[in-house]
């Protein structure tokens, strides 16, 4: 199933779409795909895959730790088109979430051309606005793959509806003004910002950053159409002191946010 | 004239040719946007022009003199004129650059300050001007720079900055100025990122190289008064590249001046130990901007190395990266042996301790000035940018010289 027919059901179903994050390679490429079919087999309805990069200035220090130690083990680009490869095969829809350097080095074009080959969705770009996406756009267009920008509370009208513009399949809104991480409360601003996308847009709205469990994926499924969640399942993995509690560990998150986002109907 | 010369760079989505741009969270635009348009009118505002130069002239002692260097001269074979932004406040030519975005981060109602430092004196100058003008200052710098800077962090601390050793990554600048980003991401509502560099997303490259172009300004008249004529050559350091940038860019438009910007080639370019983003690097993006980096072929950065702190950095300001591709301006690589002979024969022939960044420059001139002098059929006149001074390097001078205790 794609990722816009999931956002299709949910929406049926008034509820929000759950999406999981994980980055790639951590802690092994094969140890992360088991990490993501968890995730997914519990209830996760898509996966968001990182590609884990030197310089994550978007991320806190849960996924900056857990991508370090993927890149320390050796993990290539080539390595994370092999994860999400493994991760779409199972049927759940896989987006990859990827700081632009990485992207631009392996050739803009060819990249999409091999993540619509392992089934890919699309690319959400932290560090990509619209204004410098022109290759982007047209390779985008060129293998039918989705692209997701970002929206903050920040961002002017003007700004924000040129960014919705250039979205297709979902609309990323960056609930607080900071990095990943979880928080305790989520933030007061994004029903706000989602109410303002929804004025400018038909596409779904995920929100992301600051999610860490069931109650808080219900709150922001009040609201949104999807609920991102990312440190507080990699910090599952991170904590643990072996694979097997890991998986354990974030299989009963998956479930809570599973069961969170159904809590509340719309 | 070139685009460059004429003022026309970046355009107005902060562009060099292919390079620059803005490569950040969409959450920074809106303050980018504010600090362009801040800029954009303070350029305008007489006063605000007429504050920055107060300060240039009575704090932080510009302009700074145009020294001919006989005796470096002699050992060179060519006519070495220093710059000496060593003298300026704090130490180096960063004081003009932090003074301009001290104001301009008042102007903008803004009333804290984030750095990044690497050796520490960016750090320094910031926590300098944020003193003056009564900001609250945090600077960012990695734990390996906290550990061999210790007297940095110090003089930081007594200008009432507070000091945050950075823990990520390779625990140096470049992990600093992440840490910068993921701060301002946070705070933007009421804290200015004074970026050390004329690097970064727009407007950085090209407001940074406007509050240190300066530097050419005087250097290039000052040569006119002394000489007559303009210089064969203007030589550089180049780590982000301001002080390079800072000198050069009056100078663009004069054909006949050649452009030589040094980068730290550490143990040599073969080796992996460098800091040469044009010998040994290729176009990428980092840091907000689309430049030459140092890269694997996945696009991971790679760690930069060189002896001086300054110069240990895997990108550089866009500017340069246009400069390089026009073929205006030409970037070599200096080994760490090459500048520290340099550094001792400027200590020995003139009784100045360069800073082991401006020495690189000062071994760059060395090591061209032959070539050129073949080419012109006399001896070149060169300015090199004395960038800083040494007093920071003394223990790290101290320590390559074996004469320390």
């Amino acid at each position: 199933m794609g990722l816009t027919e999931v956002f299709e059901k949910a929406r049926a179903e008034g509820r929000a779409v759950s999406v999981g994050c994980m980055p790639a390679g951590f802690p092994t490429v094969d140890g992360s795909i088991a990490a993501m079919v968890a995730m997914a087999e519990a209830g996760i309805d898509a996966i968001e895959v990182e590609l884990p990069y030197s310089d994550p200035v978007m991320d806190g220090p849960v996924i900056q730790r857990a991508s370090e130690i993927a890149l320390a083990g050796g993990v290539r680009t080539k390595d994370t088109l092999r994860a999400i490869e493994a991760v779409a095969g199972t049927g759940v829809p896989v987006v990859l979430m990827t700081y632009w350097n990485p992207i631009e080095r392996y050739g803009v074009d060819a990249f999409a051309r091999d993540l619509a080959a392992a089934g890919g969705t699309g690319l959400i770009t932290p560090d990509l606005i619209p204004d410098e996406a022109h290759e982007w756009l047209a390779a985008s267009d060129a293998h039918q793959l989705d692209r997701t920008f970002l929206v903050s509370p920040s961002s002017t009208d003007e700004r924000l509806a040129m960014t919705v513009a250039h979205c297709r399949g979902f609309v990323y809104a960056t609930a607080v003004m900071g990095v990943t991480g979880a928080r305790d409360q989520t933030s007061v601003a994004a029903p706000a910002l989602v109410s303002r996308v929804r004025a400018a847009t038909d596409l779904p709205v995920g929100v992301g950053l600051g999610v860490r469990d069931g109650a808080q994926a219900a709150e922001v499924g009040s609201f949104a159409d999807g609920v991102i969640v990312g440190s507080a399942l990699v910090r599952c993995v991170l904590e643990a002191p072996d694979e097997a509690a890991g998986l354990a560990s974030l299989r009963a998150l998956s479930a809570d946010l599973a069961r969170g986002v159904r809590a509340v109907t719309r | 004239m070139n685009a460059s010369a004429a003022g026309l760079l970046p355009d107005v989505s902060g562009h060099f040719g292919r390079y620059g741009g803005r490569f950040v969270p969409e959450a920074l635009i809106a303050a980018l946007d504010q600090l362009d348009a801040a800029y954009r009118h303070a350029t305008a505002d007489e006063a605000f022009q007429a504050e920055f130069g107060r300060l240039l002239r009575d704090y932080a002692g510009l302009p700074s003199l145009l020294y001919r260097a006989d005796r470096f001269s002699a050992a060179a074979g060519a006519r070495i004129f220093l710059k000496r932004e060593d003298l300026n406040h704090t130490g180096a030519h960063k004081v003009r650059n932090v003074l301009g975005q001290a104001l301009l981060t008042k102007r903008m109602g803004k009333k804290r300050v984030i750095a990044e430092t690497g050796a520490g004196q960016h750090g320094v100058a910031t926590a300098t001007a944020a003193a003056l003008m009564d900001l609250e200052c945090v600077v960012y710098m990695g734990e390996v720079d906290t550990e061999r800077q210790a007297l940095n962090v110090a003089r930081m601390r007594m200008l009432g900055a507070t000091v945050v050793p950075v823990r990520t990554g390779s625990r140096t600048l470049k992990d600093a100025i992440n840490e910068a980003l993921r701060d301002w991401v946070s705070t933007v509502d009421d804290t200015h990122y004074l970026l050390g560099t004329a690097a970064g997303p727009h407007p950085f490259p090209g407001m940074v190289r406007d509050f240190v172009r300066g530097i050419g300004v005087e250097a290039r008249q000052q040569i006119l008064d002394q000489t007559g004529a303009l210089p064969d050559a203007v030589a550089a350091c180049v780590g982000g590249g301001s002080n390079a940038i800072g000198i050069f860019h009056a100078f663009v438009g004069d054909e006949g001046v050649r452009l030589y910007g040094f980068e730290g080639g550490g143990e040599g370019v073969s080796t992996d130990r460098h800091s040469a983003r044009f010998s040994g690097g290729s176009p990428g993006v980092l840091h907000g901007a689309r430049t030459y980096v140092l890269q694997d072929e996945d696009g991971q950065t790679i760690e930069s190395y060189s002896i001086s702190a300054g110069l240990d950095y895997p990108s550089v300001g866009p500017e340069h990266a246009w400069l390089h591709d026009t073929g205006r301006a030409t970037y070599l690589p200096v080994t760490d042996a090459e500048a520290m002979d340099a550094f001792q024969l400027l200590c020995r022939t003139e009784g100045i301790i360069p800073a082991i960044e401006s020495a690189h420059g000062l071994g760059g001139a060395l090591a061209v000035a032959p070539t050129l002098a073949e080419e012109l059929g006399r001896e070149p006149t060169i300015i090199v940018n004395l960038s800083g001074r040494g007093d920071k390097d003394v223990e790290t001078a101290g320590s390559y010289f074996r004469i320390l205790g």
